[in-house]
């Protein structure tokens, strides 16, 4: 099986843009600590994990979706190497939301004084993590690897669109229907300044790139197994 | 194409009609599960509870109702009828069968709810719309979900832990417009919500049309 990355250009043994991921995650981690912040009732240094929650979250979004075009991807060609990024990159996903979850459960208590409330975009997360755990309850419960593959990729196209449609359309449902219910600030409110948008930006990029190592590792640890159960066969 | 689904259409109708155990046993579900309702809660006053009850009703009655439509083909029986009809028009017929299906249950459902918790609901055309919107979109998405779950090896648990967070969006709309239904509210409110619900139900059917020739290979 080919291996991601394996091909890029190195620095001191490591590829490129591993360099790039921990240096985007660790300039992240104290910027973001460091530099100022607009002060904003309410939310005061809280903003901070602006950082953090809402940078992992994204970078679980660009996750998710690449984990839809490999699926899709395995559809059309029906081939291995695909559909087992397909999959590990939900796990690695889940890995990064149940991050995101943490910190934004801690700063829900921090500005809105409970861990958990009703809001939309909670219920949306509620929902994915339930979604992906039952994808990989379904993969699990596959033996066949023709057949699995194609059966999870299907529910994986599937149950991205539903989770679209939950974390894009419903909000804003309620919030036009309840004036002033819809109790999820949007970005906008924060007044995002340059400031900011410098450590923003990079962190997006870092989380993800971190996302696509771990699932880099994920996958050769899969093809190392296999490779092991073919020898054990022979 | 659409000959196809017509023959399959009545052939579903007719194999159900034949062994009609399954669907009284369907109906006797639904009648159960409401009696136990109304013997844990004897009567609902409050408009949130009467509606998420009835819905939650709906959800696990619908799984069980859609739920065989793949589960219980024979392999062998699944082979034959690919090779007679396109995969597209089987899916398409099986979810015409179960939209139909699920609309009986759905006011069926109602009716003995009303009769035995009460009715409440105050807009009666417009909760109408919701039974009618609810039960196709139910039926459409559980009949891909069926397709999923019958590749697997305990399906009929599977069928309920991959079914209901895909549900979630559409259930959610559903109740929203429900209880606009019930606590009688002007129809425009409720045109958004009918618009969200029709949406995600085009979405499930292209959906469902694209992937389902993927699927039905073994």
């Amino acid at each position: 099986m080919h291996k991601i990355g394996e091909t890029s250009a190195q620095i001191l043994g490591l590829a490129w843009w591993k360099w790039v991921a921990i240096i985007l995650v660790f300039f992240s981690l104290t910027a973001g600590m460091l530099l100022d912040v607009p002060k904003l009732p309410i939310l005061h240094e809280t903003i901070r994990n602006l950082y953090y929650h809402v940078t992992q979250w994204f970078g679980m979004m660009i996750i998710l979706t690449a984990s839809l075009v490999y699926s899709i991807i395995h559809l059309a060609k029906g081939d291995r190497r695909s559909d087992i990024i397909a999959s590990e990159a939900i796990n690695v996903a889940l890995f990064m939301g149940t991050l995101g979850l943490l910190t934004g459960m801690l700063w829900a208590k921090n500005t809105w004084g409970t861990y958990w409330t009703g809001d939309a975009k909670l219920n949306g997360v509620a929902m994915g993590m339930l979604v992906y755990l039952a994808y990989t309850v379904l993969r699990g419960s596959m033996d066949e690897e023709q057949k699995r593959g194609r059966v999870s990729a299907v529910y994986n196209i599937f149950a991205y669109v539903m989770f679209m449609v939950f974390i894009m359309v419903l909000p804003r449902m309620t919030d036009s229907l309840h004036p002033g219910n819809g109790g999820n600030p949007g970005f906008g409110g924060y007044d995002l300044n340059n400031n900011m948008k410098l450590v923003f930006y990079p962190a997006i990029i870092g989380w993800t790139l971190l996302g696509v190592w771990l699932i880099n590792i994920r996958v050769r640890m899969r093809s190392i197994e296999e490779k092991r159960k073919m020898n054990f066969k022979q | 194409m659409l000959q196809q689904v017509k023959t399959l259409f009545i052939k579903e109708f007719t194999l159900e009609w034949r062994n009609r155990y399954a669907l009284n046993g369907m109906l006797l579900y639904v009648v159960s599960t409401v009696f136990v309702c109304y013997l844990s809660f004897r009567n609902v006053v409050s408009v949130p509870v009467w509606n998420a009850l009835f819905w939650i009703i709906m959800l696990f009655a619908s799984i069980n109702a859609v739920g065989r439509s793949f589960i219980q083909e024979r392999k062998g029986r699944l082979l034959y009828y690919y090779s007679l009809a396109s995969p597209q028009a089987f899916l398409l017929a099986k979810m015409a069968y179960n939209a139909l299906l699920m609309l009986v249950i759905t006011f069926l459902a109602y009716a003995i709810y009303a009769w035995w918790i009460g009715d409440l609901v105050q807009d009666h055309l417009m909760f109408a719309v919701a039974l009618v919107l609810g039960s196709t979109g139910f039926a459409l998405i559980l009949t891909l979900m069926s397709a999923i779950a019958s590749k697997t090896e305990n399906n009929m648990s599977l069928m309920a832990i991959l079914s209901f967070p895909v549900q979630l969006p559409f259930l959610i709309t559903l109740i929203k417009l429900s209880k606009n239904a019930v606590d009688g509210l002007d129809p425009s409110v409720s045109y958004g919500l009918i618009s969200v619900l029709a949406l995600i139900i085009v979405i499930v059917l292209t959906l469902s049309y694209i992937l389902f020739p993927y699927l039905w290979r073994d």
